[in-house]
């Protein structure tokens, strides 16, 4: 049994703006019956670009109604442009979350939404030649998987299945998924080079969320002393100063929370 | 929460509360180590021999020597193949089937790996086993023929007794294992005059707990154990036996003995009535489990254009359990291996679902499921992308 949030259950329960639009002014499509789940999306949208309704259709499980069901709640009355802005993120974060493994159902919500809106200016969203086909079970792009790795920050192959389903099937594309996901992320790295104020702000902005709070609950906490390059000068405070224990405070927690949201070669040396 | 309807005893079963009024003892009373010398524990050695007794009963076997108490029908299945291959490795060819459970098929997939040729043989869309395709890949480097008795998704029986003699008219040496996990209990699982040298079966399939089965291993099959240890089970499976769920495993045995003759009658006749109920009713309803052989407590319907997590999620509202070959329920990405093998349709390989029966199941419970299916069923398909499809249905049908 899925750890479904309230609100998940309670939209499939009692989908909103289930069914189709006459008329409709754009119509968006994510899925196929063979990938085990298909979403259309009705929009009727005003002279000055507003969404006034909102439908949908789903065939999937729980949280793809889910994610369908909000997804009309939160688009009827925003301008187009408005909508577009939507991401996968925050369609997940209004159901109250959804389970990890259910992550594709809110990027297929918003893939359906992105293709209304194409179809809405008449764009046409076709593959490119050059794009490569990667998951042929579920019939997934390179440039979309791309797309989705930077969106929401995956790091891992099972983040890729969770959110796209890629790899998901027969599995003989897990090694390709792994190249395109160390190639994006690396590529990633070396775009973020940041200035040492940068650096510094950003680890300071790290400290003061994820870890000073942590410290302060055992009566310690941390400062920034210097950085320079990967390396990170810090000092412990309070409680925190001279425990025998504040090696592995350093290592498991400073560093690791570090290095998962700065890189991979953050060292940490206490002065 | 609404009263429970259980129509997934082919996932796990109600433990009878004459079984576990029988094991109780030997938790806090009982509680001697069977190998012990003095009659404390010396007598729980007596109890597991008489369990032994009737379990080789169960089996139709010869001698209680032949069984061997394991943790699952996993463990069976795997001491079975494993066993075999340990003692005698002459042989690198293995057949099976494309609808194994998981504990066979994943095993194969494994021992592929390590080197050995497996032949999987299919199925026709009716889930029914072609048995020509197993006995044509019998070749004198066969070491082991692995085929279930009953498919767990499908019901369908296949025909072991017929497939063992005529792989050993092919090639004596080839050892036969036969998964009987979802027949134990629903059929009488008969070794007496076979060829079959093991069978597995599972406790929790018929009444007893979770975490108990036996393997039948014949006199003149050597097997390698899997666990290496102590000499419990004649050094076969290694490890202290676990008295009261053996005590349990017997007592479950003997009750399912007892009421075959309910399943196939009483039991049969309400999954009759659950699928002519559901198939009459609803449209886009199609069976799946077509097999002219089948358990007398599976059925396996698909509803065509709507998708089973939801089809579940929504008959859980209304209190009712069972299982569905859709992807999304499993947190695996892929429908049913044995729908897939089946060759049934995209259409309705996603919303299938399997009601499975028990002797615990009564008439009210189906009259309710056969009445809320249909509500079901019709909500979802007005929320499906599929309409034009469903339209065509109606109108093939004859609706509008």
């Amino acid at each position: 049994m899925w750890d479904y949030s309230e609100k998940v259950m309670e939209h499939y329960r009692n989908p909103r703006n289930a069914g189709s639009i006459e008329n409709a002014d754009a119509i968006g499509e994510a899925g196929s019956l063979s990938c085990g789940d298909k979403l259309k999306i009705y929009l009727k949208v005003d002279k000055n670009g507003i969404i006034t309704d909102a439908k949908f259709q789903t065939f999937g499980c729980g949280s793809a109604v889910a994610s369908s069901s909000i997804l009309t709640e939160m688009v009827i009355g925003k301008h187009i442009d408005e909508a577009r802005k939507i991401t996968n993120k925050q369609i997940a974060d209004a159901l109250g979350g959804l389970p990890p493994e259910k992550m594709h159902c809110s990027v297929m919500g918003h893939e359906a939404l992105e293709s209304a809106i194409a179809n809405y200016y008449n764009e046409e969203i076709t593959i490119k030649d050059e794009d490569e086909i990667v998951c042929k079970c579920f019939d997934i792009t390179k440039s979309f998987l791309e797309n989705e790795i930077k969106e929401n920050n995956l790091k891992t192959l099972e983040d890729v299945i969770n959110y796209t389903k890629a790899g998901g099937g027969c599995g003989r594309c897990k090694g390709r998924i792994a190249e395109i996901l160390s190639a994006v992320n690396s590529q990633a790295n070396k775009t973020e080079q940041l200035t040492k104020t940068q650096m510094i702000i950003k680890i300071n902005n790290i400290i003061e969320k994820y870890i000073s709070p942590e410290l302060r609950k055992d009566g310690g906490d941390i400062e920034l002393i210097d950085v320079d390059g990967n390396q990170i000068k810090v000092k412990l405070s309070g409680k925190c100063h001279g425990c025998n224990r504040a090696y592995l405070t350093l290592t498991h927690f400073v560093e690791a929370t570090l290095r998962q949201h700065v890189n991979e070669n953050i060292e940490i040396i206490q002065v | 929460m609404a009263n429970l309807i259980y129509l997934d005893n082919n996932a796990t079963t109600k433990v009878d509360e004459k079984v576990l009024e029988v094991m109780l003892p030997y938790f806090s009373q009982y509680y001697g180590n069977p190998s012990s010398i003095y009659e404390f524990g010396g007598k729980n050695a007596k109890a597991i021999a008489q369990a032994r007794e009737i379990v080789k009963d169960f089996f139709g076997a010869k001698n209680p020597k032949e069984i061997i108490f394991t943790a699952s029908g996993s463990e069976s299945a795997n001491t079975a193949i494993r066993g075999v291959l340990s003692a005698d490795k002459s042989k690198n060819h293995l057949i099976t089937t494309k609808v194994e459970h998981p504990c066979v098929l994943n095993l194969h997939k494994q021992l592929e790996k390590e080197g050995y040729r497996v032949t999987y043989a299919g199925v026709n869309s009716a889930g029914e086993l072609n048995i020509e395709e197993i006995i044509d890949a019998v070749t004198d480097k066969t070491a082991l023929v692995s085929c279930m008795y009953a498919n767990n998704e499908t019901g369908a029986l296949f025909p072991v007794e017929i497939i063992a003699e005529k792989v050993k008219s092919k090639n004596k040496d080839t050892k036969i294992f036969v998964d009987a996990v979802q027949a134990a209990g629903k059929i009488d699982i008969n070794v007496q005059n076979t060829q079959i040298d093991m069978m597995g079966i599972s406790g929790h399939k018929f009444h007893a707990p979770k975490g108990i089965g036996a393997l039948y291993v014949n006199s003149s099959t050597l097997i390698t154990p899997l666990i290496i240890g102590g000499h419990q089970e004649r050094g076969k499976r290694a490890g202290t036996e676990n008295v009261p769920f053996i005590i349990g495993l017997a007592k479950a045995a003997e009750l399912a003995k007892n009421s075959l003759d309910y399943e196939t009658n009483e039991v049969k006749r309400l999954r009759d009535k659950l699928e002519r109920g559901i198939l009459s009713k609803i449209y886009n309803a199609k069976l799946n489990s077509s097999a002219q052989n089948r358990v007398p407590n599976t059925t396996n319907i698909g509803f065509e254009y709507v998708e089973g997590e939801l089809i579940l999620l929504n008959m859980n509202d209304f209190g009712i359990c069972a299982s569905s070959g859709s992807a999304c329920t499993s947190g695996s990405l892929d429908p049913s291996h044995v729908l897939k093998a089946m060759g049934v349709p995209f259409t309705a390989l996603h919303g299938s679902i399997r009601f499975s029966l028990s002797r615990y199941t009564t008439e009210d419970e189906i009259d309710f499921t056969i009445e809320k299916m249909p509500v079901i069923i019709d909500k979802l398909a007005k929320i499906s992308p599929f309409q034009k499809e469903l339209n065509e249905l109606k109108q093939r049908k004859g609706i509008i």
